[in-house]
C-alpha cells in the first residue's frame, strides 16, 4: 500500500511537468494548428537561465523571473524570425521549422551555457513530507501547484476573455478572424510568448528535482506531446489530464515493472491514442466540409 | 459626399496588367456593383480594395484617409468589411458565436476584468449576444443560432457572413458574389437584405454575376473588361452601352 502511494506521488509530480509542457503545446496549437516541437527547449531554457542567473548572484526568485521573461522573449523571436516569414506555408512545413528551431536552440545553449548537468536549491528545502506511509518532496508540491495554476489561468483565458477567444478564432479561420478585426500577427506573437513563458516556468519548477542540462528538452517535448495527444490536442483540460495520466503510467511502470521501461509507457500511449482514439480524450471533433 | 474612393488602381501579375487604372467612388447608402465577364479583374480589384493585394499603382481612400494595402483587421476597425465568394466563417463555432465574433471590436475590455468575470465584462458579453441575435433575426437565421456553422446550407452561410460583417457596424460593406451558388429564393432574400442594409446608410460595393440581381438593386454600375473600366453609370445606361454589350456578347452582336 505504502509502495503504491509512493509510486503515485512520483507519478503525479512527473505528470504535472508533462502537463505543463502539454499546456505549452496547447496554446500555440490553438493559435496556429502548429505543434511546436521546440516546446521542450523552452523548458530547458527555463532551468538553465535560472541556474546561470542564480550563479551570477541573482536571488532565486529574480533568476526564475528572468528565465521566464527571457524565454518568452525568445519565443517571440522564434515566431518573428522563423514562423512569420513562412506565413502561408502548410502546417507540416511549420512543424518542421519548429524542429529546426529546437535543434538550433539546443546547439546554442550548449555554446552559451555548457554541457554540464546543473541544479539549484529547492524552493522550500529538501525535507520530505510524510503523508500516510509515503513521502513527497516539497518541490513536488510546487510543481503540482504550478501545473494547476497555469491550467486554471489558461482555462479562464480561453473561455472568458475576448483575447483568448480571439486566439481560438485565429486558429479556426485566420482570414475570417482578420475580417472581424482581430490582429492575427499579434495573436501569434502573444501565443508564442505565453507558451515559452509557461515552458520556462515548468523548467524552473522541476530543475531542483530532475536537474537540467542543455539536452533535456527533447525527451520532455516528446512526453509533453504524448500527453497532449492523449488528452486531445488544443484542450487545456486534455493537456492536464493527459499529463497526469502519462506521469502516473510512468510512475507505476517504473515501480512495478522496471524503470528501464518507463519511457516506453509514453510511446505506447502515443501509439494507442493514434490507433484507437485519434481525437484524444477531450479532443474536438473535426468536421471537414466537402 | 464620397465615402470610399478608388483612385487609379492597377496591378500587374508577371508583366500582365490584371487591373489598369480603375477609378470610381461610393457614397453612403449607395449600392455600387462591379460587373464584367470572367477574368475581367473584378475579384483582383476587390482584393486590392480590401488590402489582400498591394496595388501596383493608385490609392484607396476611405472617408478621407489613405487606406491603400492596409491589412484587413485595420480596415475592419475603420469601418470597411468584406465577405468572400468562397465563404470565410468559423466552421466549428455555432452560428451565434460566429456573429458574436463580429462584436470583437466593441466588446473588448480589459483582459483582467474578463478573467475575473466582473459585472462590466458580463454586461458587454450580454450586449454582444443580444445584438448578435437581433442580426440573426434580420438575416433569417435566428432559429439556427445554436447550430454549428459547418452544418448550414450554402445560402445560409452567405447570410451568416453578412450578419457577422454587419456586427462590425461597417460604413462600407464589400460583398463578393453574395448570391453565387444560391437558388432563386435565396437570391431574392439576399437581395432584400442588401437593399435594407443600404437603406440604413451603409455604402455597398458588390461583385456579382447574377445580372438580374445587379440590375435590380444597383444605383451605380462599373463595368470592367480585361482589367479596364469600359463603362460606368446607372443600370439603364450601362445595359444600353455598346461597349458593354460587346464585352458580354462579342463584338459582332454590338455591331449588328
Amino acid at each position: 500500500m505504502s509502495e503504491l502511494l509512493q509510486f503515485l506521488f512520483s507519478g503525479v509530480t512527473v505528470g504535472a511537468v508533462y502537463a505543463l509542457v502539454a499546456l505549452g503545446f496547447t496554446i500555440i496549437y490553438n493559435a496556429s494548428d502548429v505543434v511546436n516541437f521546440a516546446q521542450g527547449e523552452f523548458v530547458m531554457l527555463g532551468g538553465m537561465i535560472t541556474v546561470f542567473a542564480h550563479a551570477a548572484g541573482a536571488p532565486l526568485p529574480l533568476a526564475a523571473l528572468l528565465a521566464c521573461l527571457g524565454t518568452a522573449a525568445l519565443g517571440v523571436a522564434m515566431n518573428k524570425l522563423a514562423i512569420e516569414p513562412a506565413r502561408g506555408a502548410p502546417v507540416v512545413s511549420l512543424v518542421i521549422i519548429t524542429i529546426g528551431a529546437s535543434i538550433f536552440i539546443r546547439g546554442a545553449a550548449q555554446l552559451v551555457f555548457d554541457k554540464q548537468i546543473h541544479s539549484f536549491p529547492a524552493f522550500s528545502g529538501d525535507d520530505p513530507i510524510r503523508i500516510l506511509q509515503a513521502t513527497i518532496l516539497p518541490q513536488s508540491l510546487w510543481v503540482i501547484a504550478g501545473a494547476v495554476a497555469v491550467f486554471t489561468g489558461l482555462w479562464l483565458f480561453f473561455t472568458r476573455t475576448l483575447l483568448g477567444r480571439a486566439v481560438l478564432a485565429t486558429s479556426n479561420n485566420r482570414l475570417a478572424a482578420q475580417l472581424v478585426g482581430i490582429n492575427t500577427p499579434f495573436v501569434m506573437t502573444l501565443s508564442f510568448a505565453l507558451s515559452a513563458g509557461i515552458g520556462a516556468l515548468a523548467g524552473v519548477l522541476v530543475t531542483p528535482i530532475t536537474m537540467t542540462s542543455y539536452d533535456v528538452g527533447l525527451a520532455l517535448a516528446l512526453k509533453g506531446f504524448a500527453a497532449a495527444m492523449l488528452g486531445g490536442m488544443g484542450n487545456p483540460k486534455g493537456a492536464l489530464v493527459g499529463g497526469l495520466v502519462l506521469g502516473l503510467l510512468e510512475g507505476l511502470t517504473a515501480g512495478y515493472i522496471s524503470s528501464q521501461y518507463k519511457d516506453a509507457a509514453a510511446f505506447l500511449v502515443i501509439l494507442g491514442v493514434l490507433f484507437f482514439l485519434p481525437q484524444g480524450l477531450f479532443g474536438r471533433k473535426s468536421t471537414d466540409r466537402v | 459626399m464620397t465615402l470610399l474612393s478608388i483612385e487609379g488602381l492597377g496591378i500587374t501579375f508577371g508583366g500582365i496588367a490584371a487591373v489598369k487604372d480603375v477609378s470610381f467612388s461610393v457614397r453612403p447608402g449607395e449600392i455600387v456593383s462591379v460587373i464584367g465577364p470572367n477574368g475581367a479583374g473584378k475579384t483582383t480589384l476587390f482584393n486590392m480594395i480590401s488590402g489582400v493585394y498591394r496595388p501596383g499603382s493608385g490609392r484607396v481612400v476611405l472617408n478621407g484617409e489613405d487606406v491603400t494595402a492596409m491589412s484587413p483587421h485595420l480596415l475592419a476597425r475603420r469601418g470597411m468589411c468584406r465577405t468572400f465568394q468562397n465563404l470565410q466563417v468559423f466552421q466549428s463555432m455555432t452560428v451565434l458565436e460566429n456573429t458574436i465574433a463580429g462584436y470583437h471590436l466593441q466588446e473588448s475590455g480589459p483582459v483582467l476584468a474578463d478573467l475575473l468575470h466582473l459585472p462590466a465584462s458580463r454586461r458587454r458579453a450580454r450586449a454582444a449576444e443580444q445584438g448578435a441575435r437581433e442580426l440573426l433575426r434580420r438575416v433569417g437565421l435566428e432559429r439556427a443560432a445554436e447550430r454549428e456553422a459547418g452544418s448550414l446550407s450554402y445560402g445560409s452561410l452567405k447570410r451568416l457572413e453578412i450578419a457577422r460583417a454587419m456586427a462590425l457596424q461597417p460604413r462600407v460593406l464589400l460583398l463578393d458574389e453574395p448570391a453565387a451558388g444560391c437558388n432563386a429564393v435565396e437570391t431574392e432574400e439576399i437581395d432584400h437584405l442588401i437593399a435594407e442594409i443600404a437603406a440604413s446608410g451603409v455604402a455597398i460595393l458588390l461583385v456579382e454575376h447574377d445580372m438580374k440581381m445587379v440590375m435590380r438593386i444597383s444605383n451605380h454600375i462599373v463595368v470592367l473588361d480585361h482589367g479596364e473600366k469600359i463603362a460606368e453609370g446607372d443600370p439603364a445606361t450601362v445595359s444600353r452601352n455598346p461597349a458593354v454589350i460587346a464585352a458580354y456578347l462579342g463584338a459582332e452582336h454590338a455591331a449588328g
